[in-house]
């Protein structure tokens, strides 16, 4: 039985892990576009974006995941996601790199705009381009302060990710909770707790040692 | 041949007017002292000629090369200006030393940047910098981060970093107001020994003996006008403008 288990843990757990990697992926970068567009200085960029982060941080995830999942198909009368699994998986990890790069991109705003401005006046009376300033002073700086906030996002969106089951994603939850049908059974939910416990443990070593990396400055 | 002149120069912040038409010039290797209380406009004044501020109307002129005049419209390219604000250096009141670079690296990083793409040429900027960090005194903390080092040691790294691009005029925004007392006067010899060297400097600052000591002139600045200037005998010991003296009346109450 122990084996059994595992082996349908193990499978529920690479789904979690494929939409933990993907919506990292995809969020980390978009978050930064999206932090320029809350900074810009054209209102019409910079209030649609803020309404946007607005929206998606002041409502559930898991209403947006039943939102992008069933709205198109209801709205639009088309099937956008394409069927079975795989489409229940791409709508998932859409509604997660939306909600998780406009939090990012909270992050990012925060950490930019925490740099001094004389760090930028530095540069520019030394003759450096923006281009520059950005990259050779000011960024460096950003990831260091970003670095503990950032980190606590990424560990909850480990476990956000089981939320992906509201629209059948089989993760790792929904694996383990199937035992209690079929067997009887509850120790399976432990030991899903199990594989959280080392995965996020395992990030906080690897965010620590970043740190650790990044301590050398103030 | 003045090396700088600045004509007429306004600056409004909104309807708050900062610089109200200020004109002066200053010959190479002069030490131009500017005094005057906060609000005055004399950091504005430095902000604008290190391009920082874009100033409303008036005229700079570097070596009779005109930088900016207010009366042409047109505005310059990001990439002109970057060349303008060359001629000159800027000392900041916090140093804004580059936290994650060595004392080193941060006076070599704007001339690699600039200059040093073949490798000649940077063996020669890390030479010279190695040579402006030693006449500042820090041979033996090139290496050193800026949290490990002492105000007046940041801010002596921040002057060799604004002299590693070779300025005309290398300009001090009240180099020594963060600084403890006890470490004011090492800042102050490092300027006193650019003075002896004849480095073209405007200094902002509220050091009244050490303007006296460093200066060939003194500018007297209130309510964004140059209300007396001067040598420093005439400015500072026997001011005739009634500004100048209660100002001066004013700072030596509270020594």
């Amino acid at each position: 039985m122990f084996l059994t288990v595992t082996l349908a843990l193990l499978e529920g757990f690479l789904a979690t892990l494929r939409l933990f990697v993907l919506t990292l992926l995809f969020a980390l970068p978009l978050g930064l576009v999206i932090s320029f567009g809350s900074m810009s200085k054209i209102q019409a960029i910079r209030l649609p974006i803020r309404f946007i982060i607005w929206v998606v941080r002041g409502t559930p995830l898991m209403l947006q995941l039943l939102v992008i999942y069933y709205g198109p198909g209801i709205i639009l009368h088309t099937n956008v996601w394409g069927s079975g699994n795989g489409g229940r998986f791409i709508a998932a990890l859409v509604a997660f790199v939306i909600n998780y790069s406009c939090y990012f991109s909270e992050i990012y705003r925060g950490g930019i705009q925490s740099i001094p401005v004389g760090q930028y006046e530095a540069g520019q009376v030394l003759g450096m381009t923006k281009h520059q300033i950005f990259f050779k002073i000011v960024l460096l700086q950003v990831i260091k302060r970003i670095v503990p906030p950032i980190s606590n996002e990424i560990i909850t969106l480990v476990k956000d990710t089981s939320l992906a089951r509201v629209i059948a994603v089989y993760e790792i939850i929904w694996e383990g909770q199937a035992f209690i049908k079929s067997a009887g059974i509850i120790w399976p939910l432990f030991y899903t707790g199990a594989f959280y416990l080392i995965f996020s443990g395992l990030l906080t070593v690897i965010f620590g040692k970043i740190e650790e990396r990044l301590s050398y400055f103030r | 041949m003045s090396i700088l002149e600045v004509s007429n120069l306004k600056k409004n912040f909104g309807s708050t007017r900062v610089l109200e038409g200020i004109s002066f010039s200053m010959d190479e290797g002069e030490v131009l002292t500017i005094i005057g209380s906060s609000g005055s406009g004399k950091t504005t004044l430095l902000r604008c000629l290190n391009f920082l501020e874009t100033p409303d109307s008036g005229v700079i002129k570097v070596k009779d090369d005109v930088l900016f005049d207010g009366s042409e419209q047109i505005r310059a390219s990001e990439e002109e200006i970057r060349k303008k604000r060359l001629h000159f250096g800027l000392v900041f009141q916090s140093f804004n030393l580059f936290p994650q670079y060595t004392a080193l690296q941060n006076v070599t990083l704007a001339p690699l940047l600039h200059f040093g793409d073949d490798p000649g040429k940077k063996a020669e900027i890390e030479k010279h910098a190695e040579e402006l960090l030693g006449q500042m005194g820090l041979f033996d903390r090139m290496d050193n981060y800026p949290h490990e080092l002492s105000g007046g040691q940041q801010q002596r790294v921040a002057i060799a970093r604004a002299l590693a691009l070779k300025p005309d005029i290398l300009c001090f925004d009240e180099p020594t107001s963060a600084l403890d007392p006890e470490l004011t006067g090492e800042v102050l010899k490092v300027i006193r020994n650019l003075a002896e060297k004849k480095t073209t400097m405007i200094i902002v600052t509220h050091e009244m003996s050490f303007a006296h000591d460093v200066s060939d002139k003194v500018i007297f600045m209130a309510s964004g006008l140059i209300e007396e200037s001067g040598t420093p005998e005439e400015v500072i010991d026997s001011p005739k403008n009634e500004r100048t003296q209660q100002f001066l009346a004013n700072y030596r109450k509270e020594r």
